[in-house]
C-alpha cells in the first residue's frame, strides 16, 4: 500500500489527489491498476503534458486530469470514467474497450484509435486519423476532425458536429459516421447514405450521452460501399 | 523521435528573459532526443559591414587566443572574438567570403556553424541539459530562437548532425522526421555549386530552402516549393533574422503545438515542454494543421 500512503487521500475509499509536480505518473497508475480498495474518484493535478496518464484501468472510478495530457491518456481504459479538464497529445483512449473518456479541450492525431468500446467524447477538435481503425468503440467529436478519420474503421460510430477533412472512412468496414458539417472528400470505399429512423434514433442517443445539444436530424450519415470488401480481378489495377 | 522548440519575445522588453523562458522548454524535450542537442538564437543585428560567425572547435583544447590575434591581422583590426568552451563567436567587418576562406585556410579544425548579422548558433553532443549547460543557454537574449534535441534515426551521432543545420546567412532549420529523398535534392543542388557538410537528410531541406530565398523566393515562397519537393514526414521550425517559420508535411505525423500569449509564441513538440512557460495557463494553445505555414514576425 505504499503508493496509498503517498496518495494524498482526500476522504479514505472515496476520493484521492496525485500531484503530478511532485509525484511520479507511476505511482498514479500503480495506484489506479491495484490500490483503489473502493476508492471512487482520484484527482490529478499538474498533468502538464505527461504520457500515459491513467492507462489500463479496470476499475468503475471516476479520474479527472486537471490539465492538458500528453499521448495516449486513458489508453487501454476499462470502466473508468475519465475527463480530461484540457488538451490531449496523440492517441487517447487508444484501445479503449468500456466506460468513457471525455476531453475537455481538442484531441491530437489519432483519437480512440484501435478502441473496441466505451465513448469517447471531444468537446474540441480532433486531429488527423480520429478514430483510425477502431473497432467498436462510439467518438463524439463536438468540433471537426482532420484528414483520413475513420480509416479501415471496422465497428462503432464516428460523430462529428463539425467539419470533416480529406479521406474521412477510407477502407470502412462496418463502422458509421454521422456527419454535420461539410466533408472535404470521402476516402476509398467511402459514400453517403439517407438516415434511417434507427440512426436518428442511435445518434440522438449518443449525442444525449456526450452531452451535446444538436439535432440528430441535421446530420448525414457516411458508410462503406463495401466495393473493397472482395477482390475484384476485372477493376482497372492503378494505385 | 527527436524534440524541437521555439521562442519568440513579442514584447522587447522581455528579451532578456528569452534563455530563461527557453531553458525547461528544451530540458523538457529530453526523451524525445538525449543525445544531442543544439540552439540559434537570433539578436538584434549588427549594423554596417559587420557578421558574426558562430565558430565550433570540437573535443580537445584549442588555442582561441592565437584566432584572436590571427583574426586582427587576417581579417582586420576590428575583428572581436568572445568564447565560451569549446565554441566563439567572432565579429569581424571583413567580407563573408574572405573570412570562410580564410578560417579554413588559417585553422582548418574549425567548423563555421552560423553566419549572419543576428544569429548565434550552439550544437553538441550531450544530454541537452548538459548542453545547454556547456554555453550557458539560460543567459541567452534576443528576439526568438529555435532549438532542437536529438533522436538520431538516419545518420551519425556527431556534433555536425546535431541541428539546427544552417545554411546562407541568418537561416536556421531544425526537423523532426525523416526525409525520403534528401538525395534527389542534393543531387539538384550540388550541381549548382552548393556544398554540403554532412550526409543528414535534414540538411538537404536546409540548403534546398535557403537556395530559394536565395533566387528571390520570400519565406513562404520557399516553403510552398518545399512542400511540392520535400518528400517524407517532417515537422520544419526555421528562424530567419527576424523571422520564426513552422510547418508540417500532410500526413503530420510528427508532433508539434503552438502556445501564443500577449509576450511570447512557444513551440514545441508537446505540451510538457512548454508548461513551465510563465501564463501558460491563459496562452492560446493550438495545434498547427498539416500542410499549412506558420509565419510569426519579431517586432
Amino acid at each position: 500500500m505504499a503508493s496509498l500512503m503517498n496518495a494524498m487521500v482526500d476522504t479514505p475509499a472515496i476520493g484521492a489527489t496525485f500531484d503530478l509536480a511532485t509525484q511520479p505518473l507511476r505511482e498514479l497508475n500503480r495506484f489506479l491498476h491495484r490500490d483503489l480498495a473502493g476508492t471512487r474518484a482520484v484527482r490529478v493535478l499538474n498533468p502538464d503534458g505527461a504520457h500515459n496518464i491513467a492507462v489500463g484501468v479496470d476499475a468503475p472510478v471516476d479520474v479527472d486530469i486537471d490539465g492538458h495530457a500528453g499521448y495516449y491518456a486513458g489508453g487501454m481504459n476499462k470502466q473508468a470514467h475519465i475527463t480530461i479538464h484540457g488538451n490531449t497529445g496523440p492517441g487517447v483512449g487508444e484501445g479503449m474497450s468500456s466506460g468513457a473518456i471525455h476531453v475537455k479541450g481538442f484531441a491530437s492525431v489519432a483519437a480512440g484509435a484501435s478502441a473496441h468500446g466505451g465513448l469517447l467524447v471531444i468537446d474540441g477538435d480532433a486531429s488527423l486519423r480520429c478514430g483510425i481503425s477502431m473497432k467498436g468503440i462510439d467518438i463524439v467529436v463536438g468540433g471537426s476532425v482532420g484528414d483520413y478519420s475513420a480509416f479501415m474503421a471496422q465497428a462503432g460510430t464516428l460523430v462529428i458536429c463539425g467539419d470533416a477533412g480529406d479521406g474521412l472512412g477510407d477502407s470502412l468496414y462496418e463502422a458509421v459516421i454521422y456527419v454535420r458539417g461539410s466533408v472535404k472528400s470521402f476516402g476509398a470505399d467511402a459514400h453517403e447514405e439517407p438516415m434511417s429512423e434507427a440512426d436518428i434514433a442511435a445518434l440522438g442517443a449518443l449525442l444525449k450521452a456526450a452531452g451535446m445539444s444538436h439535432d440528430p436530424k441535421t446530420f448525414r450519415r457516411v458508410a462503406s460501399m463495401r466495393g473493397l470488401y472482395h477482390w475484384n480481378a476485372d477493376a482497372n489495377q492503378e494505385y | 523521435m527527436c524534440g524541437i522548440v521555439g521562442l519568440l519575445i513579442k514584447k522587447p522588453g522581455m528579451r532578456s528573459q528569452l534563455g530563461a523562458w527557453m531553458l525547461p522548454m528544451l530540458v523538457g524535450m529530453t526523451e524525445r532526443g538525449p543525445d544531442s542537442a543544439g540552439m540559434a538564437v537570433f539578436t538584434e543585428p549588427l549594423g554596417g559591414d559587420r557578421r558574426k560567425y558562430s565558430l565550433y572547435s570540437g573535443t580537445g583544447t584549442f588555442e582561441w587566443g592565437a584566432l584572436c590575434r590571427a583574426a586582427t591581422t587576417g581579417l582586420g583590426a576590428d575583428s572581436t572574438l568572445s568564447v565560451k568552451a569549446n565554441h566563439a563567436i567572432l565579429e569581424t567587418s571583413a567580407d563573408p567570403a574572405k573570412v570562410r576562406t580564410w578560417i579554413k585556410a588559417a585553422f582548418p579544425a574549425l567548423h563555421v556553424l552560423s553566419a549572419g548579422r543576428a544569429i548565434d548558433l550552439y550544437k553538441d553532443t550531450g544530454r541537452p541539459a548538459e548542453v545547454a549547460e556547456r554555453y550557458d543557454f539560460k543567459k541567452l537574449s534576443g528576439t526568438h530562437l529555435v532549438g532542437h534535441t536529438r533522436m538520431a534515426t538516419e545518420s551519425a551521432v556527431t556534433p555536425a548532425h546535431a541541428h539546427p543545420f544552417t545554411a546562407g546567412e541568418d537561416f536556421c532549420l531544425v526537423h523532426n522526421g525523416s526525409l525520403s529523398n534528401p538525395y534527389s535534392i542534393r543531387r539538384k543542388l550540388e550541381p549548382l555549386g552548393i556544398a554540403f557538410d554532412t550526409d543528414n537528410d535534414t540538411e538537404a531541406a536546409c540548403r534546398f530552402l535557403e537556395w530559394r530565398m536565395r533566387e528571390g523566393d520570400s519565406l513562404e515562397a520557399a516553403l510552398q516549393s518545399g512542400f511540392d519537393e520535400l518528400d517524407g514526414f517532417y515537422t520544419f521550425l526555421m528562424g530567419t533574422g527576424n523571422e520564426l517559420a513552422l510547418v508540417r508535411d500532410a500526413f503530420a505525423c510528427k508532433p508539434a503545438v503552438i502556445a501564443e500569449t500577449d509576450e511570447y509564441v512557444a513551440i514545441s513538440s508537446e505540451f510538457r515542454s512548454l508548461a513551465k512557460l510563465p501564463d501558460i495557463r491563459n496562452a492560446k494553445i493550438f495545434e498547427p494543421k498539416p500542410e499549412e505555414m506558420y509565419v510569426w514576425r519579431a517586432s
